[in-house]
């Protein structure tokens, strides 16, 4: 195959060792810098086109009245002081940050302790038990899934009240009462991605240097003490990252919300999402669904960099201190 | 000594009955599923017993006889297939232009690639509709499925990820043999990545197959509907919902991907794994 193709590539040395060294990496220098280029415009090409466009797009739209036919009509600010009023907007913010209280603390410790278990020789079948808390990755954000929640969680027909009874619990109403619902909701998000983040966490601790654990066992600290004040500081990278893809993952719900509870009772399941569609496609309000999904971004965007600003100081914190 | 023994044992039979526990609510789901699609519909909100009396497929039949279901695998099929044979094709390509060479402005345009992670969908997903519908009339077809997100920033970074630990000399072998960069891509790169290859490809089929806000956005029609969407229209009024069939047509969306994730566990694993350790 080489010998074949010789012809098409001249630059190579050991194909024109007559040329002058300066010469040759020059020419070879600028043609290798073409080619990665090209290699990575694809991206550049398909984001422009595809979503910084969009962005710019939406900005224009953001200031303007259109119903998707039609003429758009610029109408200034307008938007931007109705969406200031729009207490279903912040309701859908506040629920998602509500969500967030009920689920990711919880998730993020129980993925960080299971990842611990499975990365111990304490527990036996590792590669069972990870396969098992993976498996429902395969139906995260699916239809399929928020269906089958709500059949188990309907109130009289569902299997998790039916348990209950069994335990002697009385039954709850998952999907009818407010806080129930977003108890609900975050059950579903929390059961689709637990294992993920459990992998995530256990690929930070295969990361980290045995002997570290094995050097504060030695000085006689126990197995939680371990955990505490070396597992936890050593991954804390990690647990932002998985923080923070938990962040964007939960102001960004949609399937979930509108098909187990359709953004109720009461509107305490809404978001932001669902009312960026809603806006759209029922009420045909495109300029103010625009300006709603910039403020959306925003929110997003700052959300995630005061986490990051957060997160360095401390580290610089303890930089200082040692 | 002995109490310190027993103590250990305790402790063990509790980790692993914590996630004994675990697992089973991770399971659960998946067999309510199966269970409840091979039961009569009376039987699902009688729910006198777990396993059904009447053992039935007839909710499957129903399935495939009140909707387009067999259209509708097809489409998820074909649309995730195309997906995914693009983005990573795509998506190695710029995993090794980032990997592999040295050009000016790397750091900075690989900065701008992660950072891209930031945006979320729903912020562009109405002026990106808009675009279908007006510029490009992609709507109803599946390019608006396959085309925009084909080079994603994940991709690129989990396939650089790899690359970096292929040795320069293969490649500069290759040079000095003649081989061309597109070949070398080809013919060298591309097979060794496999093992990468295979866990993104995993992970974007999944993400294909699966997908809703999207498809719901750009495909309108029923003949052009993916699995998601047929499900969605099964829903009925509060309490009018047909379980039944709807528990059938999510075994049907479901199994598929149950099977891939029981024969590619390993690669989907070290896959999330490895393109996650130094998010």
């Amino acid at each position: 195959m080489a010998v074949l193709d010789q012809s098409s590539d001249s630059m190579s040395p050991a194909v024109r060792p007559t040329r002058t060294a300066g010469r040759l990496s020059l020419r070879r220098r600028a043609t290798r810098a073409g080619w990665p280029l090209l290699f990575v415009a694809p991206f550049f090409v398909l984001f422009a086109l595809f979503s910084l466009y969009p962005l710019g797009f939406s900005l224009w739209l953001s200031f303007r009245d259109w119903s998707l036919n039609g003429p758009a009509r610029w109408i200034g600010l307008a938007n931007y002081r109705a969406l200031f009023h729009d207490s279903l907007f912040w309701q859908s913010m506040l629920n998602c940050a509500l969500l967030f209280l009920v689920y990711v603390p919880l998730m993020t410790l129980l993925a960080l302790v299971l990842a611990v278990l499975l990365n111990s020789r304490y527990v036996r079948l590792q590669g069972l038990w990870r396969t098992l808390l993976f498996l429902p990755y395969i139906m995260s954000g699916t239809v399929a899934a928020a269906f089958t929640f709500q059949l188990m969680l309907d109130r009289n027909a569902g299997y998790a009240n039916k348990f209950l009874g069994f335990l002697g619990v009385s039954p709850v109403p998952w999907l009818d009462s407010t806080w129930w619902a977003r108890i609900s909701l975050g059950l579903l998000v929390m059961w689709a991605w637990l294992g993920y983040n459990m992998l995530i966490m256990l690929a930070g601790l295969q990361a980290i240097p045995p002997e570290l654990a094995e050097a504060a066992r030695v000085d006689g600290a126990g197995p939680i003490r371990i955990f505490a004040r070396v597992t936890v500081p050593l991954l804390r990278p990690v647990i932002v990252f998985s923080v923070t893809l938990s962040i964007i993952g939960t102001f960004s719900l949609f399937t979930e919300p509108l098909l187990l509870t359709n953004g109720g009772p009461a509107n305490a399941t809404t978001t932001p999402v669902l009312q960026i569609w809603q806006n759209t496609f029922s009420f045909l309000r495109v300029g103010y669904s625009a300006a709603m999904s910039w403020i959306y971004f925003a929110v997003i965007v700052v959300l995630a960099l005061t986490q990051y600003v957060l997160v360095s100081r401390r580290d610089r914190y303890l930089e200082a201190r040692r | 000594m002995t109490f310190a023994v027993r103590r250990d044992h305790v402790a063990r039979i509790a980790v692993y009955l914590v996630l004994a526990a675990i697992s089973a609510f991770m399971v659960f789901p998946f067999v309510w599923m199966l269970v409840s699609s091979l039961k009569p519909f009376p039987e699902i909100f009688s729910g006198a017993h777990f396993l059904p009396e009447h053992w039935t497929l007839h909710n499957f039949a129903s399935f495939f006889h009140q909707t387009n279901a067999a259209r509708a695998l097809w489409n998820s099929f074909y649309i995730a297939t195309a997906t995914t044979a693009l983005s990573l094709f795509l998506c190695a390509l710029g995993g090794y232009g980032f990997a592999k060479f040295r050009f000016p402005g790397r750091t900075l345009l690989f900065a701008f690639v992660i950072a891209t992670l930031a945006v979320p969908f729903a912020a562009i997903v109405v002026p990106l509709f808009v675009m279908m519908r007006n510029t490009f009339h992609w709507v109803d077809t599946p390019w608006p499925l396959i085309v925009p997100s084909a080079a994603n920033a994940f991709g690129i970074f989990f396939m650089r990820q790899y690359m970096l630990s292929i040795p320069d000399e293969i490649l500069d072998a290759a040079r000095v043999d003649g081989a061309s960069e597109p070949r070398i891509f080809l013919r060298v790169v591309l097979p060794v990545c496999a093992p990468a290859l295979i866990s993104l490809g995993i992970i974007v089929f999944i993400a294909s197959w699966n997908g809703f806000l999207w498809p719901l956005v750009v495909l309108p029609s029923p003949q052009h509907w993916t699995l998601p969407l047929v499900l969605r229209s099964l829903q009925g009024p509060p309490g009018r919902t047909p379980y039944d069939v709807l528990m059938a047509g999510s075994v049907v969306s479901t199994l598929p991907l149950v099977i891939g994730f029981l024969v590619f566990q390993r690669r989907l694993v070290s896959g999330i794994m490895a393109g996650t350790v130094k998010g």
